[in-house]
């Protein structure tokens, strides 16, 4: 277990998007949310990364509350994440967006920049090496001159995972990282997933297709409504009859 | 490529002609002209860092503009300092009074950030313009020295003072140039792509908006210093709207979020309106239209259109050259 909430919730005016929710992360696991849309699964994400504050509860991560820090904290100790809808800056390279993605290891501030020094050139490096390393790795290296204006979604979601890869991370949260893809970059992206659990990432991720995901996950947790509704593992959430009504019989939209 | 146009030549080549334009032109009215022009972009640059690399537009920037001439024209004129010393603390006191707006102003975003620096920029021009005592009001202030001599060199002339300018502009510009291509630069173009991602990607946003906006004061400090030692006479018209409105026009023609476009907007406007002077403010009737089509045809202005034309051929060209190789092979 590497993170673990407790009775975490958070009210947006007079509506509860997430209600008590205890729920533990495994470490080198794929832990997976699912739930009806509207569940409260990307507002479940924002908390643990520190994009929303929770209105109660508690976050430990190795053991330390991280409840109140913010994001750009939360990240610099180890926690990344991909957003719903990828935010890439679409006039750039694939590569000039990647770079960015290790400045929070380093330190060179606007005086280095200045004078060019000598920490600056190392960690402009260091930067670019990664970059080229994430992208190696997400299978990417072929297209890191090209515009992301110009690239397919499939491989903009990559360019997202390799972001996030980019900061060096303990934890990865991707909040559906195939919607919008065919089922043939679906199952290359789960590849993907797997090949970075096997990199001693933990993963943990919100999926609305119901088969990658009783493929891919470890752990599952159902959310509807804002609460835990079911947790374990794919094939009791199978069988679990008040998932089944809530959310597998309910939507029916989740092939 | 291995033609002589490389980038690095041009640059060279424009530096030289910037050097050497004042004894081909002989005209003490377009050094005069070409003086000015450099100023002007010295504020354009760093209006362009925050507008055009982070993404948050300023319109407190004449504002800024005005509090760097002031500060040099008081600390001169009032205070009686040394004019090196005032002319390196007035952009520090620019920077201050910044560091104050940046940290309220960047509470806001996007349009709400415009607006609200809009009227902290007309609160600086009504304090120039009633504070009498200490600006002289409608006044003016009037007796700001030129550039004291450094050992041999004077700046009592027109050329002198010409290239006083000119060498502070480039450094300005190669200031500008290395923070946009460090690791700053990246981090601020983050930023202006997507808060979001930049604060997940573990970046501390509010510190990086904050110098961000410190640095585009420092350079509209600058600015403001230079002009008051230029002109040697400041009024309160100098941190009006109008003044706001024209560095903007500038940065957009020439292209807003890109390295060159500050020069090349400042200069090709400025030289056109002292063209078009005869037309009066019927010039407004040409450049009100041109405008308006600029930024519906070219939202990066004069400079990203031709840094897309450059890109498409360069693809095209690479393509074609595949293409070649594919059937050799
Ligand atoms: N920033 C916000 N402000 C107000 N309401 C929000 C905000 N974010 C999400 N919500 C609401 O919280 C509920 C859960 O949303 P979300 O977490 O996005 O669901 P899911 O990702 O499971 O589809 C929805 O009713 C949504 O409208
Ligand atoms: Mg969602």
């Amino acid at each position: 277990m590497i993170l673990q909430t407790k009775q975490l919730t958070k009210q947006f005016g007079g509506l509860v998007a997430v209600k008590n929710v205890d729920f533990n992360i495994e470490k080198r696991k794929v832990n997976a949310i699912i739930g009806p849309n509207g569940a409260g699964k990307s507002t479940f994400f924002n908390l643990i990364t520190g994009v929303h504050r929770p209105s109660s509860g508690q976050i430990l991560y190795k053991g330390e509350d991280i409840t109140h820090l913010p994001a750009n904290k939360v990240a610099e100790l180890g926690l990344a994440r991909t957003f719903q809808t990828t935010n890439l800056f679409e006039m750039a390279t694939v590569f000039d967006n990647v770079v960015v993605g290790h400045r929070l290891r380093t330190r060179s501030n606007f005086f280095d920049a200045i004078f060019r020094t000598k920490r600056l050139k190392e960690e402009e490096e260091r930067c670019k090496q990664k970059a080229l390393e994430v992208l190696e790795f997400t299978e990417l290296s072929h297209i890191g001159h090209q515009l992301v204006a110009n690239i397919s979604q499939e491989e903009k979601k990559r360019v997202a995972f390799a972001l996030a890869l980019a900061t060096e991370p303990e934890i990865v949260f991707l909040d559906e990282p195939t919607a919008g893809v065919n089922p043939d970059e679906t199952e290359s992206l789960a590849y993907l997933i797997k090949k970075m659990v096997n990199q001693g990432i933990t993963v943990c991720l919100i999926e609305h297709k119901m088969r990658m995901i009783m493929d891919l996950a470890d752990h599952i947790m159902v959310l509807n409504y804002g609460e835990k509704i079911a947790e374990g593992t794919p094939s009791e959430i199978n069988k679990n009859e008040e998932v089944i009504r809530a959310y597998l019989g309910g939507s029916g939209a989740s092939a | 490529m291995s033609s002589i146009f490389t980038k690095k030549n041009t640059v060279i080549a424009l530096i030289v002609l910037a050097f050497v334009i004042p004894f081909v032109l002989q005209n003490q009215y377009y050094l005069h002209v070409l003086t000015l022009a450099c100023i002007w972009s010295i504020a354009v640059y760093g209006l362009n860092l925050l507008a055009g690399f982070t993404g948050y537009l300023s319109l407190a920037h004449a504002g800024f503009f005005a509090i760097g001439a002031y500060s040099l024209g008081l600390l001169t004129v009032k205070a009686e300092l040394s004019f090196w010393l005032a002319f390196l603390v007035a952009p520090i006191i620019t920077m201050i009074i910044g560091t104050f707006v940046g940290i309220i102003a960047l509470r806001t975003k996007e349009h709400f950030f415009a607006i609200y620096t809009l009227c902290v920029g007309y609160i600086i021009y009504l304090i120039i313009d009633k504070w009498d005592s200490l600006t002289g009001g409608v006044r003016g202030l009037i007796g700001i020295p030129s550039p004291a001599n450094i050992g041999p060199i004077s700046f009592d002339t027109p050329l002198s003072q010409y290239y006083f300018v000119l060498v502070v502009t480039l450094l300005c510009i190669l200031m500008v140039y290395r923070i946009v291509h460090s690791l700053t630069g990246r981090t601020f173009i983050a930023i202006r792509n997507s808060e979001e991602l930049a604060l997940s990607l573990g970046i501390s946003t509010a510190k990086n908006k904050l110098l961000s906006f410190v640095l585009s004061t420092f350079f509209a400090g600058v600015a403001g210093a230079l002009y008051g030692s230029f002109i040697r006479f400041i009024g309160p018209e100098i941190s009006y709207t109008t003044i706001m409105f024209d560095f903007l026009t500038y940065l957009i023609v020439g292209g807003i979020g890109t390295l060159s476009g500050p020069i090349v907007g400042t200069f090709l406007i400025v030289l056109l309106s002292q063209n078009l002077q005869f037309l009066q403010d019927y010039r407004m009737l040409i450049f009100g239209p041109l405008l308006t089509l600029l930024i519906i045809f070219s939202p990066r202005g004069i400079v990203g259109f031709v840094l897309t034309k450059y890109h498409q051929h360069q693809r095209k060209t690479s393509a074609v050259l595949k293409d070649a190789r594919a059937k050799e092979g």
